[in-house]
C-alpha cells in the first residue's frame, strides 16, 4: 500500500514546513512517509458524500470575550526568552530583499 | 512509621488536614524517593526541590494558623513538562525548548496549586508529546517501573512512571490520542482524559488543538476523581473550554451506580488483541454483571480494526486520527521559529528562511520533523480535500458511532493497547507500527469523550494490563463511579511494581 514520495517532493514539503533536510534524511522521509501516506489513503474506501466535516468535537461557535482591558504580558516578560533583541524588539537578520 | 509515599493522595491530604503528617515531611519523603529512584528510571527532566520545600513549609503555615488550604493541602504532584509554569523550565522535552522558560502558568497547574498540591517538577514527555513511548525525549528515554527494558508508554511516560513508582503522589498529563490513558495501562495506574473542553488547554503547548485535552494520573479512581475535580471548569482564557458546571466528582465516587448498562466494543475485541488483555476485559464484563449491571455487545464500526491477507493491520480511525493530528501539528509548531523564543541557530545566515529552516532543523527530532512534514502535505495545495478534509468527514462518522452506541448503554469497555508495553526499541524504527498501538484510544479523542484507563490485572509475565471505560460528553462523573465499582469488586487496585529489580 505504500506510496512512492519522491525525492523532490520531500525537499519540497521540507521546504514548505521550514525543515532543512540531510539527504539521508531525504531517503529515510522519502521511504517513511510514503508508507504512511499510503496508509492514509485507506479512507477513500470510505463513502463520505453528504457528510458534513467535523473539525471540533464540542462544536462552540461565537466564543466572545468581554471587550475589557485586562492584565497582559510586560514587554520584559514578552522578551525575556528572546534569542536576540535590540531594545523592546525581537531582533531577527534582514527579510526584504531577499529571495526564496 | 508509616511510608508517607504509600498513602494515596486522599489518604494523604487527608493525614495533612489533621496535623499527622505535616506537608514539609511529604514533600521532603517524595523528594528522597525521587533521589533513591529517579536516577534509574529517569521520570523527571526537572525537580523543582527548593520551591517545593517552600510550598509546603506555607502549607504547614496556613494549617498551623487555622486556615484550610484546600482539598490537596500539601499533596506532592508532578507535571508532564509540556504544562507551562512560571517557574523552572518547560522543554516539551524537546531541544527547541531546552532553555524556555514560561512567563506563565498553565490553568490547570494554577488551579492545583490553588487547591493546595505540591509541585514536585516536571516529567519527561515524547518531544512535544509525539509518542507512544516517550523514546522521542530529546532528553532520554524513561523506563518503566515494572520492568526497565520496557517502554512506560506516552506520551506522559514520564508522569506514570513517576505514579507507578511512588516518587510523586499523582500527576498531570495531557493526552492528544491516548497519552495519559496508554502510559497509566503500561504502568499500571489509573489515567483520566475528560471531555474535550472540560479542562482549560490554556498554557498547555499545543500539539491537537481540536484533540488536546489535560487530565491526571493517580494510583486509584479516588485520586483521580480528587484530581479531575481541582483542574476543570471554564477558563476565559481558553475559547474551547465548555462553560458547565463541574459536578463534585470525590464527593460522588465511592457511590455505586444503579441500573448501569455497559457496552463492549466488538470491534475492539479482534484478534489483534492480547490474549491477556482480552482476558482482563472479559473478566472486567463479568464483574460488572455480578455488580448487577447490564453488558451487552455494541458496535463502532468506523473504529474497527481490518486485517489483510498478509496480517497486516490497518483502521479507518487511525488513519483519520493521524491526518488530523499532524495537520494540527504542523500548524501549531510553525510558532518555533528561532524567533521569539527557544533554540535559534548559531550559524550565520542569508535571510529569515534559512534563520527558520536551519533552526528547526537543530531544534527538532525526528518525530517532530515527519508529523510536521506530513502535516503540511497534507495541507498543500491539491491534496487538502483528498487528506485534511477526508479526515474531517470521516470524523463526524466515528462520532456518529460513538453517538448510536450511547442511546442504547451508559458506558463503553475496552482495551487501552493491544499490548502490554513494548521492549525499548521495539517500535522505533517504524513509525506506522507505533501509530496502530494506538487504535483503541484515537477515536476518544477524535469524538471529544472522556476516557478512564484503569488497572485490569497483571499478565502472565508481570506486567500491568490496562482496561478503558468510555462515556458520552461531560460523563466524567459516571465513569469514575464505574472505575470505582470495578476496583471496589475486583482489587485491583494501588498495583505498585517491585523497584529492588530495577
Amino acid at each position: 500500500m505504500a506510496k512512492q514520495i519522491d525525492i523532490d517532493l520531500v525537499r519540497h514539503v521540507g521546504k514548505l514546513s521550514r525543515i532543512e533536510l540531510t539527504d539521508e534524511q531525504v531517503r529515510t522521509f522519502s521511504r517513511q512517509l510514503g508508507e504512511i501516506i499510503g496508509y492514509f489513503d485507506k479512507l477513500r474506501e470510505l463513502d463520505t458524500d453528504n457528510v458534513e466535516p467535523m473539525a471540533h468535537a464540542v462544536e462552540l461557535t461565537n466564543v466572545f470575550a468581554e471587550d475589557a482591558p485586562g492584565e497582559s504580558l510586560t514587554p520584559e516578560a514578552a522578551l525575556s526568552n528572546a534569542p536576540d533583541r535590540r531594545d523592546d524588539m525581537f531582533q531577527v537578520p534582514r527579510i526584504i530583499g531577499t529571495g526564496s | 512509621m508509616t511510608d508517607i509515599t504509600e498513602l494515596s493522595a486522599v489518604e494523604l491530604r487527608d493525614a495533612i488536614t489533621a496535623g499527622d503528617i505535616s506537608a514539609v515531611a511529604a514533600a521532603e519523603a517524595y523528594l528522597e524517593a525521587i533521589d533513591r529512584i529517579d536516577p534509574r528510571l529517569h521520570a523527571y527532566n526537572e525537580v523543582h526541590r527548593d520551591r517545593a520545600m517552600e510550598r509546603a513549609s506555607d502549607i504547614d503555615r496556613r494549617l498551623s494558623a487555622g486556615e484550610r488550604p484546600g482539598p490537596l493541602a500539601g499533596v506532592p504532584v508532578a507535571l508532564k513538562d509540556n504544562l507551562c509554569t512560571a517557574y523552572g523550565r518547560t522543554t516539551c522535552s524537546s531541544a527547541i525548548l531546552a532553555d524556555y522558560r514560561s512567563p506563565f502558568t498553565a490553568t490547570a497547574v494554577r488551579k492545583l496549586e490553588d487547591a493546595g498540591a505540591i509541585v514536585l517538577g516536571k516529567t519527561n514527555l515524547d518531544e512535544f508529546a509525539m509518542g507512544s513511548t516517550t523514546e522521542t525525549s530529546a532528553t532520554g528515554p524513561t523506563l518503566n517501573p515494572w520492568d526497565t527494558g520496557r517502554v512506560p508508554g506516552g506520551s506522559s511516560g514520564g508522569s506514570a512512571a513517576a505514579v507507578s513508582a511512588g516518587i510523586c503522589a499523582a500527576a498531570l498529563g495531557s493526552d492528544t490520542g491516548g497519552s495519559i490513558r496508554q502510559p497509566a495501562a503500561f504502568c499500571g495506574v489509573v489515567g483520566f482524559r475528560p471531555t474535550y473542553g472540560r479542562v482549560s488547554r490554556y498554557g498547555v503547548v499545543t500539539y491537537g488543538s481540536s484533540l488536546d485535552q489535560v487530565g491526571p494520573l493517580a494510583r486509584d479512581v479516588s485520586d483521580c476523581a480528587l484530581l479531575t475535580a481541582a483542574i476543570s471548569g471554564h477558563d476565559p482564557a481558553d475559547s474551547t473550554s465548555v462553560p458547565a458546571d463541574v459536578p463534585d466528582y470525590p464527593a460522588t465516587v465511592d457511590t455505586p451506580l444503579e441500573n448501569l448498562k455497559i457496552g463492549v466494543v466488538r470491534e475492539f475485541l479482534s484478534d489483534s488483541l492480547d490474549a491477556d488483555i482480552r482476558q482482563a476485559i472479559d473478566s472486567a464484563a463479568e464483574t460488572y454483571a455480578s455488580l448487577g449491571a447490564e453488558v451487552r455487545e455494541v458496535s463502532l464500526p468506523y473504529s474497527a480494526i481490518d486485517r489483510d491477507d498478509e496480517g497486516n493491520i490497518s483502521s479507518h480511525a487511525v488513519a483519520c486520527y493521524y491526518i488530523v493530528a499532524m495537520a494540527e501539528a504542523s500548524s501549531n509548531l510553525a510558532r518555533f521559529d528561532g524567533v521569539h523564543f527557544g533554540h535559534r541557530t548559531a550559524e550565520r545566515v542569508r535571510d529569515i528562511v534559512e534563520l527558520y529552516s536551519r533552526t528547526r532543523a537543530e531544534g527538532f527530532g525526528d518525530e517532530v520533523k515527519r508529523r510536521v512534514m506530513l502535516g503540511t502535505y497534507t495541507l498543500s495545495a491539491g491534496y487538502y480535500d483528498a487528506y485534511y478534509n477526508k479526515a474531517m468527514k470521516v470524523r463526524r462518522l466515528i462520532h456518529r458511532d460513538f453517538e448510536r452506541a450511547f442511546e442504547t448503554v451508559d458506558v463503553l469497555l475496552g482495551p487501552v493497547a493491544p499490548t502490554v508495553a513494548y521492549r525499548l526499541g521495539e517500535k522505533a524504527d517504524n513509525p506506522l507500527q507505533m501509530y496502530l498501538g494506538d487504535i483503541y484510544t484515537i477515536s476518544v479523542n477524535l469524538a471529544g469523550l472522556p476516557g478512564l484507563s484503569i488497572p485490569g490485572g497483571v499478565s502472565k509475565a508481570g506486567l500491568p494490563l490496562g482496561i478503558q471505560l468510555i462515556g458520552p460528553v461531560f460523563s466524567e462523573q459516571t465513569l469514575l463511579r464505574a472505575g470505582h465499582m470495578f476496583e471496589q469488586a475486583s482489587g485491583i487496585r494501588r498495583l505498585r511494581p517491585d523497584l529492588a529489580g530495577t
